[in-house]
């Protein structure tokens, strides 16, 4: 009894508060838009036949006649690529170097890096308005430099954005890599280095392989995030940035149209299932390897 | 000095493979090899034996190419490698944890070093294949290093470091992590295949058994120091202090006043009361100097009655007897309460055993069954 | 012994160069003078005087609070079960199911958790405010915390549970006397995280909040989407300031702890030799 109650309690609220809602935005991505309250139809209301009956794919149409969703799911997965691809190569000389210090300096590093994980997202965000923005710290010390005539725009840009991924999801790049390579043997690039290797060939053949699993398990982490982001393109993007969260957050609210937000989430769920599915089997693997 | 023993450092005309010229290393204020000379001979098995921070791996890792010499300097066939990285030295090491790439199979790890050097790919098949051959490992190319046995990863190693052919390979306790029976198998197969590949090896050992078992030569460390380098018969029988006698193998050690008595003959005063021990030794001591007799058990006869013809003879009592099966230890405790061990080779069936605990007893020794030491 | 190259040298200084000047200049320029955040005109805490006075922040700030510590509380009670149905629960009917709704709200991204449950309360009529906010944050943070204690569950010695049941103890006294005093450094940790994740969120909060109830990120959200303010400089040292103080004095606890337990084994040790 007791154990029914201790399986049951957690299953129910999240077959209620976390299923249950998913079913719920997956119907209204099959309703149309009305003019009532709630602004769709059809509605428990009519009638379960009914509802079942006026169901159609009209949204997912929609999203692929209007270019802007397509344009938006295609900006996303650029964006997220090319700031994953950036975290990576910020990341991986920080992971590096921390699994190359000597050992009392590891657990303040450690914190160091997740320390920031603490901190409000938004506040991180937000630090780099005042620095990136026209008359910010950035270019008056560009133009301090003299590397700069005029100001750079940068906020409001791609640019924007991409910085504001590296930073804000560094640690996740971070930490898996530093697991990897905290593991690695020292004495394997010796070894390599024994058997005629460079050090930047011992590098490339040894360490890079060996890191391989936290190379690509920090790219999910911060691949998977990234796509779905809100925060950092409406803060640090400009009106020409287009992803997918900031059209959803806004078909939802500025719009009020709900069935093209369900819709727009739908989807953008199906292209996450691809790298949520890989990340999984790649954690799998290393744990297997590891036993 | 016939054709058929090996003793290149007994040969004034032959020249070292590597030498080492007054080498220091520090570590900060840490000294871990302390103004080493030492020569090695082309296609010696040379062990360097010492506890654990002796800097026998400093060394070891001196000749890698994995740390600098801080005063001094290294040749390799007469030519200072001091700064030659590793990469690029004619040198490879074995590894103590084998350090096999694990995202590589069997065979690209023995590939690994060949490939390095840019050689065709008939060229590394052929060798990669020989190698595998050599260590009897054909079956196990394409695996993984986690789908073999722990003596098979030795054997990966030693083929690995042995691919390239180096002038000299060096070997971090590559035994450790095998279990006893197996490390008695190992050996001889190392031994075997240093002979037929005629390759130079310098082996790191703590294990003086295993460095016996191999070795040409063995130099016995200590802080940073080499106290003796020597066959391993003449380390065993001709230690040269206190320190050498006690590391290898079992010994017992008497401290005493010499007096000279003869030619090369001494009477050794070890304790009030009892008569002097005699002993012969080439080694020149004054009247009156402190000297220690170092006498292995095996050298020492027990007996009921006491012996007719015996330098030396001292009566005691039975404390313990240590039985290995093949050989018992007597710890025989004497007058002045110093304990001597005795060891008898086991040739009869344990039942007929004439001595057992508390036994009086008498032991035994030649003049020239110890060494005397001067230190 | 080990010395770094100059190359990890470089790496790690300007990897947390970037980790942490944003901060800091973040924390400089909350005690400017001037108006204008980009220009320094000396030093003031002028914004902090403003921040204390301005009542909207102060109640979103409070209705913050409360939804953290009851969302989080509620969150690590939920996860600490889950957790320990995942790891000990054996096999019972839509384990999968279960494991599955555990782990996709940890990459689901956060619009469409938010949406979705936006749905719901819409759906069955619950009026959005200080509630739907608690839900919706413990039901993500939930499988935060489960995820923290089951890993700590996955090393947990069974026998020891095994000891306890045959000292007498009932499964409950059991889990109640042994298991989760050991587990318990998990479980504050997995409370500490759905607070933070609490306190942080933006976009959950903005879809399941109601006019009644205004969170501190959703106001903060507001002001700065038209631009870098002073005030929210203010607002953000003292977050800074809160998390840092707090995380150091945890990680000095824990090193203490550690110490401490050392010294003892030494002692003991000692006094048995």
């Amino acid at each position: 009894m007791r154990r029914f109650a201790l399986i049951a309690v957690p299953y129910v609220w999240l077959l209620a508060l976390f299923l249950v809602p998913f079913i719920i935005v997956f119907k209204i991505s099959l309703s149309d838009l009305a003019l009532a309250i709630p602004p769709y139809t059809p509605t428990m209301r009519d009638g379960i036949g009914d509802m079942f009956a006026a169901f159609d794919f009209e949204n997912f149409v929609f999203l692929t006649e209007d270019d802007l969703y397509w344009k938006a799911y295609l900006s996303s997965l650029r964006i997220a690529l090319i700031s994953t691809f950036m975290t990576l190569l910020v990341g991986y000389p920080i992971a590096y170097g921390m699994a190359k210090a000597p050992d009392e300096w590891r657990a303040t590093l450690m914190m160091l890096v997740i320390l920031p994980f603490w901190t409000s997202f938004l506040i991180r965000v937000y630090a780099w308005m005042g620095i990136l923005s026209n008359e910010g710290l950035l270019n008056q010390f560009l133009l301090w430099l003299g590397l700069i005539n005029e100001p750079l725009v940068i906020l409001n840009t791609n640019m924007a954005v991409y910085i504001g991924i590296i930073y804000t999801y560094l640690p996740f790049m971070i930490l898996p890599i530093y697991a990897a390579l905290d593991r690695l043997d020292e004495s394997l690039n010796e070894a390599a280095e024994d058997l005629g290797c460079s050090r930047m060939q011992a590098f490339w053949l040894v360490t890079i392989p060996l890191s391989k699993n936290g190379i690509i398990a920090g790219s999910f982490l911060v691949f998977i995030p990234a796509l779905g982001e809100f925060v950092i393109p409406s803060l640090l993007g400009g009106s020409g940035t287009l992803m997918i969260g900031k059209i959803l957050w806004e078909e939802f609210f500025n719009n009020r149209d709900w069935p093209v937000a369900s819709a727009v989430a739908v989807v953008l769920l199906l292209i996450l299932v691809i790298p949520i599915v890989l990340f999984q089997r790649n954690q799998q693997k290393q744990a297997e390897a590891e036993q | 000095m016939t054709q058929t023993v090996f003793a290149p450092w007994d040969d004034p005309n032959q020249k070292p493979l590597i030498r080492f010229q007054n080498v220091t290393k520090r570590f900060g204020e840490f000294v871990a090899i302390d103004n080493l000379t030492l020569d090695i001979f082309e296609k010696e098995f040379f062990a360097l034996l010492g506890p654990s921070g002796c800097g026998k791996t400093t060394m070891m890792r001196m000749l890698a190419g994995f740390e600098t010499v801080s005063d001094g300097r290294i040749e390799l066939s007469g030519k200072d490698i001091g700064h030659v990285p590793p990469n690029k030295r004619a040198v490879n090491m074995m590894f103590q944890s084998y350090a096999l790439f694990p995202h590589l199979s069997v065979w690209d790890n023995i590939a690994f070093g060949l490939r390095r050097d840019r050689k065709s790919k008939s060229e590394i098949d052929a060798r990669v294949d020989e190698m595998l051959k050599l260590t009897r490992l054909e079956k196990f190319g394409r695996r993984k290093p986690h789908q073999i046995s722990g003596g098979q990863r030795q054997r990966v190693a030693l083929a690995r470091s042995l691919a390239k052919a180096p002038k000299l390979l060096l070997l971090d306790e590559p035994l450790g992590a095998l279990d006893k029976k197996l490390r008695q198998d190992t050996q001889f197969e190392l031994m075997d295949i240093q002979e037929s590949t005629g390759t130079t090896f310098v082996i790191v050992t703590h294990d003086q058994e295993e460095a016996m078992t191999v070795a040409s030569r063995v130099a016995v460390m200590d802080e940073g120091r080499i106290i003796q380098v020597a066959t391993p018969a003449n380390i065993y029988e001709y230690p040269n202090s206190v320190y050498v006698a006690d590391f290898i193998g079992d010994v017992n050690i008497i401290d005493a006043t010499a007096t000279p008595t003869g030619e090369n003959t001494y009477a050794l005063n070890w304790i009030d009361g009892q008569p002097p021990i005699t002993a012969e030794t080439k080694t020149t001591f004054s009247a009156g100097q402190q000297a220690h007799l170092a006498i292995r058990p095996e050298k020492i006869r027990i007996s009921t009655e006491r012996p007719d013809e015996a330098a030396n003879a001292l009566q005691g009592k039975v404390l313990d007897i240590a039985y290995l099966g093949n050989l018992s230890t007597y710890h025989v405790q004497l007058p002045g309460g110093q304990v001597i061990k005795a060891q008898t080779a086991n040739t009869r069936r344990i039942a007929r055993r004439d001595i057992t605990w508390e036994d009086p007893v008498w032991i035994s020794w030649s003049a020239t069954a110890g060494v005397l030491l001067e230190h | 012994m080990k010395r770094m190259s100059w190359f990890n040298v470089t790496s790690l200084t300007l990897g947390f160069a970037f980790l942490y000047l944003p901060m800091i200049i973040l924390v400089i320029y909350s005690f400017n003078a001037s108006k204008l955040v980009t220009v320094w005109a000396g030093f003031s805490t002028r914004w902090y005087g403003e921040l204390v006075q301005n009542d909207a922040f102060l109640d979103a700030a409070w209705v913050t609070i409360k939804v953290a510590v009851m969302s989080s509380t509620l969150a690590t009670v939920l996860g600490t079960m889950a957790a320990y149905v995942l790891v000990r629960g054996g096999r019972f009917l839509g384990r999968t199911l279960f494991s599955g709704m555990i782990y996709a709200p940890l990459v689901m991204p956060e619009v469409i958790t938010g949406l979705s449950l936006l749905l719901l309360f819409i759906g069955i009529g619950l009026d959005r405010g200080v509630l739907t906010i608690v839900l919706a944050h413990t039901t993500f943070s939930m499988c935060y915390v489960s995820v923290v204690v089951s890993s700590r569950l996955v090393t947990f010695d069974r026998s020891l549970e095994e000891a306890a049941l045959d000292l007498g103890c009932s499964g409950w006294d059991a889990f109640r006397l042994v298991t989760l005093p050991i587990i318990a450094p998990a479980v504050i940790s997995g409370w500490l995280l759905a607070f933070t994740l609490s306190l942080d969120d933006l976009v959950i909060a903005s879809f399941t909040s109601g006019p009644s109830a205004t969170t501190l990120p959703i106001k903060i959200f507001s002001a700065v989407r038209l631009g870098v303010s002073p005030e929210i400089n203010a607002l953000s040292t003292i977050m800074i300031a809160i998390v840092t103080v707090g995380v150091i004095t945890a990680s000095l606890v824990t090193k203490r702890n550690a110490v401490r337990a050392e010294a003892d084994t030494r002692a003991a040790e000692r006094a048995q030799a």
